[in-house]
């Protein structure tokens, strides 16, 4: 099989994306998918900040509002935020360990479908009948008796898609663990690979009490259980717990890979080395550990107790260290540096003081009796807005800028990229800085409407106000991703100049196979030793030799398909008596893809090394 | 106990090789008898008429212990090439231990 | 070494499911899958002892659970655990068929557990009225229980294609890994069924 591009039409590309095991094209794959889940969150916010713009506004229903304020969180959460930073993760990691893929690349892809297919389940619920509504943590005292299936797309969409995030994670912790290059060891693996490393452990512990959670909220909704109904002895704390204890550390999840991306970012943009990788490492682990050990501080005012209510108040105060550890390293990384500011350098150094800002509210919040005053409050909506879009959202639109040229060998506009870090600044602050004062006032979190003159008007209005310098930013970025494509100019290996990390040693994209010959690993940031040692590019880890690639294969598609069908079964099964068979067909479209994928004995194919020698410039040059 | 060494060399010594398996069997079965005893003696405390606060401990240590055989001899963790399974099965049980813990403490009706 | 290369008993590894590179990713990842499971029961089994209590006026679980039955559904699993290493134990030793004839018999021991938990079920259901539906403590005692039962029947149907599949093929660098992935996955189950007997049955039938 020939590496030289060949001109291809449009059904051969599509067949390509649908089959491929690829991690670079599965990165674009999550990148679209994300990306186009992203603008879908935002319009919902837009549609939020609408409504609340001025008292008494009567532009949609309560009804309706609660649908939107609902899935714009469970869409920006689980069907944007994680697929970008799946994208990321996805492009970069085997790069940086100086491997040909992930561990498994038929799950790389198993993973993204069924995130894929679980988000347009869960957005059909617009059009049929209703989306869900009790809040994107769907407490199951509200969940239960919401009527409609909303709900129902909630548990069964989220189900979908949870698998996949639970597959992809136990990839990445694979993949680290066993296919690093020669010489890379675990504390020479960049920050960006560490950060993932302990994100995916997240993920392995904290989805499967979400897969419990939902799971049990869908038997009791649909097959007439009661765990959570307390009329036959069910409670409606263990939702709570299994939802948060999922939950918080989900948004370490979120964040993690985010430092990671500006752990990236600021040496190579202020050419000096990360101060204090050591400590970077550790402070990323024991924020992995502490995050299993907070999640009640979302459950204060359930009636826990006061020695409940201290411990979590002081284990989610500790997490504060370890972030201000990580915190003072990036400033004295940049420090002394030779500061270049480009678009992902401005989002670096824009998201130290605005995620400090969520930080130290979170502090706030920890604090027990004062969170009696917080809860349920727009307090509560300021900071984790301040630490999502100051943490995760800059991360992903930095590293996305960073990494672009990587994953499709052309560099986004400096001018547009800046100019929509200007708009998407000052329409971030605008929007939630105020929300601190509103909560601080009184306004309730989750109301469709207010009353006027209890001092919330102005502060509404200039929220909203901000909302669309928000919205002019992604218009901006969506046209700098369009300008670039057609227009852009192809770039090389290392398109910055100061790259550290081994994905700048390869092509722009790289070829198939990533590496010709996997690379030697002398030290941390690997490239910048052989850079400092005045060679072009990276001493080879072994011989040139066939290469062995693995097979693309339709079955994830299909095995993911099988699951979407057979989810409209489980939820329309007492309504209808094609519930029934519909859930055995589309469980036996998967399970009988699961039996194909295997007996078929797949040996993927050989890139032989005459081929590999033709290859010019697809080397790993500095 | 078994010889995991993967020494890419063919000719590696047969009969070495296969009374090394041998005697990791043997310690297998001895695990299995000892299972056995855990089990039978979780069993009679239940039945015998030692109080609730005496049983309930024992047997859940019992049950640990049981588990340990089953983790360490017939899963091998104790050998060679296990330290990231062992590493991340504890992880599991950590998490595992507080969610319980919780529940059997922050529940209320 | 490569896959498809043919073995003999001299030439088998000593670790031949970790031989290849894609045999010590199917190792690490599916420990790395037990370690999430481990997760996913202990949500379960926190659900059960949370609601343990709760039969809203029907049966309580002393009057139910029958010490001899769960004794020989343990007897069955714990057993059919040994057969599997047993079968391991063989293929380490490239003896293909023994292999087959053992984990032939951890198949059979499975399904009569299976059997005997459906009877079980059954009885539940006939003479107590006792149903997932019927209480908080039928609901989480059903999808505790039956979701551990739902793992043995895909263990049971996992064991059983491998052992169809590569019938005519005998051990190789590619089927070994898959052998012993199951054979983990077994074991799991049996380490799960441990603390079902002890924290469902036995704590419940001591009141």
């Amino acid at each position: 099989m020939s590496t030289l591009k060949k001109k291809q039409g449009f059904g051969a590309v599509l067949w390509d994306y649908l089959t491929t095991v690829d991690h670079k094209k599965i990165a674009i794959l999550y990148l679209l998918g994300g990306g186009f889940f992203f603008v879908l969150g935002g319009i919902e916010a837009m549609l939020i900040r609408v409504q609340l713009m001025i008292p008494n506004n009567d532009i949609m229903s309560g009804g309706v509002y609660n649908e939107i304020m609902t899935m714009h969180g469970t869409t920006m959460i689980f069907l944007a935020a994680m697929p970008l930073l799946f994208a990321l993760m996805n492009a970069v990691v085997p790069l940086q360990i100086g491997a040909r893929d992930v561990a498994f690349p038929f799950l790389n892809s198993l993973g993204f479908w069924l995130f894929l297919f679980g988000g347009i389940f869960l957005n059909l619920s617009w059009f049929l009948g209703g989306a869900p509504d009790a809040g994107w943590t769907s407490y199951a005292s509200l969940s239960l008796h919401s009527e409609g299936h909303g709900i129902d797309f909630y548990v069964l969409g989220l189900q979908i898609a949870g698998i996949g995030t639970l597959i992809a994670g136990i990839n990445f912790l694979a993949t680290i663990i066993n296919m690093r290059a020669p010489g890379m060891t675990y504390m020479r693996l960049p920050l960006f690979t560490w950060t993932t490393f302990v994100a995916s452990a997240l993920i392995l512990f904290a989805f499967p009490p979400l897969t419990v959670g939902i799971a049990l909220l869908m038997l009791d909704r649909l097959f007439g259980t009661s765990f959570f109904n307390p009329e036959l002895g069910g409670n409606t704390i263990i939702w709570e717990h299994l939802f948060w204890i999922f939950g918080h550390p989900e948004v370490y999840i979120l964040v993690l890979p985010a430092f990671g991306i500006f752990s990236e970012i600021i040496p190579v943009f202020a050419r000096k080395r990360l101060f204090g990788y050591s400590s970077m490492v550790f402070a990323t682990v024991l924020i992995g550990f502490l995050g299993f050990m907070v999640w009640a501080h979302h459950m204060f005012t359930t009636g826990l107790g006061p020695v409940a209510n201290a411990i979590f108040a002081v284990a989610t105060m500790a997490i504060a260290v370890p972030t201000g550890i990580k915190i003072f390293n990036w400033l004295l990384t940049a420090w002394g540096g030779s500061i270049k500011f480009t678009t992902p350098m401005l989002y670096a150094i824009s998201f130290i003081p605005s995620f400090v800002m969520g930080g130290v509210t979170g502090v706030m919040l920890a604090a027990a009796p004062a969170d009696y005053q917080f809860h349920d409050t727009y307090f509560v909506v300021a900071h984790f807005h301040y630490v999502i879009i100051g943490g995760v959202v800059f991360a992903i639109l930095a590293g996305a800028h960073y990494w672009w040229p990587k994953m499709f060998g052309k560099m986004l506009s400096e001018a547009l990229g800046k100019i929509t870090f200007v708009l998407f600044f000052i329409g971030f602050h605008l929007t939630f800085f105020i929300q601190h004062w509103l909560g601080l006032w009184g306004m309730p979190r989750r109301v469709f409407t207010y009353l006027p003159n209890q001092g919330f008007d102005m502060a509404n209005l200039i929220s909203s106000i901000g909302a669309v310098f928000m919205a002019a930013a992604v218009i901006i970025l969506v046209i700098n991703i369009i300008v670039t494509t057609a227009k852009g100019e192809k770039v090389g290996s290392d398109p910055w100049h100061d790259g550290r990390t081994l994905e700048w040693a390869v092509s722009s994209p790289p070829p198939e196979y990533n590496f010709k010959q996997l690379p030697l690993v002398r030290g941390l940031d690997a490239l910048w030793i052989e850079k400092r040692a005045g060679k072009q590019s990276m001493t080879a880890a072994e011989p040139l030799q066939d290469v062995h690639m693995p097979n693309g294969s339709i079955l994830p598609f299909i095995m993911s398909l099988g699951l979407f069908i057979s989810a409209f079964g489980f939820m329309y099964r007492t309504e209808f008596a094609w519930g029934l068979p519909v859930i055995l067909i589309g469980l036996g479209i998967t399970l009988f893809m699961m039996l194909l994928r295997s007996v078929i004995d797949d040996h993927g194919y050989h890139i032989h090394k005459e081929e590999l020698m033709d290859d010019d410039d697809k080397g790993v040059k500095a | 106990m078994v010889n995991n060494e993967n020494r890419g060399n063919p000719k590696t010594d047969l009969a070495y090789r296969k009374k090394k398996n041998a005697e990791d069997m043997r310690y297998q079965v001895i695990s299995f008898g000892l299972m056995i005893g855990l089990t039978l003696v979780a069993f009679l405390t239940v039945a015998s008429d030692a109080g609730v606060w005496f049983t309930v401990p024992f047997i859940l240590l019992l049950a640990v212990i049981q588990v340990a055989f089953q983790l360490y001899y017939f899963m091998h963790m104790s050998q060679r090439g296990h330290e990231a399974p062992t590493l991340f099965l504890y992880s599991g049980v950590l998490v595992a231990f507080v969610t319980v813990l919780a529940f059997v403490t922050l529940i209320w009706w | 070494m490569h896959t498809e290369e043919k073995l003999t008993a001299e030439t088998f590894p000593a670790s031949p499911e970790k031989a290849t590179l894609e045999g010590k990713n199917k190792f690490i990842g599916f420990w790395l899958f037990l370690g999430g499971e481990t997760v996913l029961f202990a949500s379960l089994f926190a659900t059960y002892l949370a609601l343990k209590n709760s039969n809203a006026g029907g049966p309580k679980t002393t009057e139910m659970f029958d010490m001899g039955l769960v004794f020989l559904a343990t007897m069955l699993l714990l057993t059919s655990s040994l057969t599997s290493v047993y079968a391991m134990y063989h293929m380490k030793n490239f003896a293909f068929k023994k292999m087959q004839v053992w984990l032939g018999i951890t198949v059979l021991l499975g399904a009569g557990f299976l059997a005997l938990e459906i009877y079980e079920f059954t009885h539940y259901i006939h003479e107590y009225g006792f149903t997932i539906q019927s209480s908080a403590l039928g609901s989480a005692f059903y999808t505790l229980v039956g979701t551990h039962g739902a793992h043995v029947t895909f263990g049971l149907l996992w064991i059983l294609s491998l052992m169809i599949r590569n019938a005519r093929r005998g051990l190789s660098l590619y089927n070994a890994p898959k052998f012993f992935v199951a054979s983990l996955y077994w074991h799991f189950i049996d380490v799960v069924w441990v603390f079902i007997f002890t924290v469902v049955y036995l704590m419940g039938m001591v009141g």
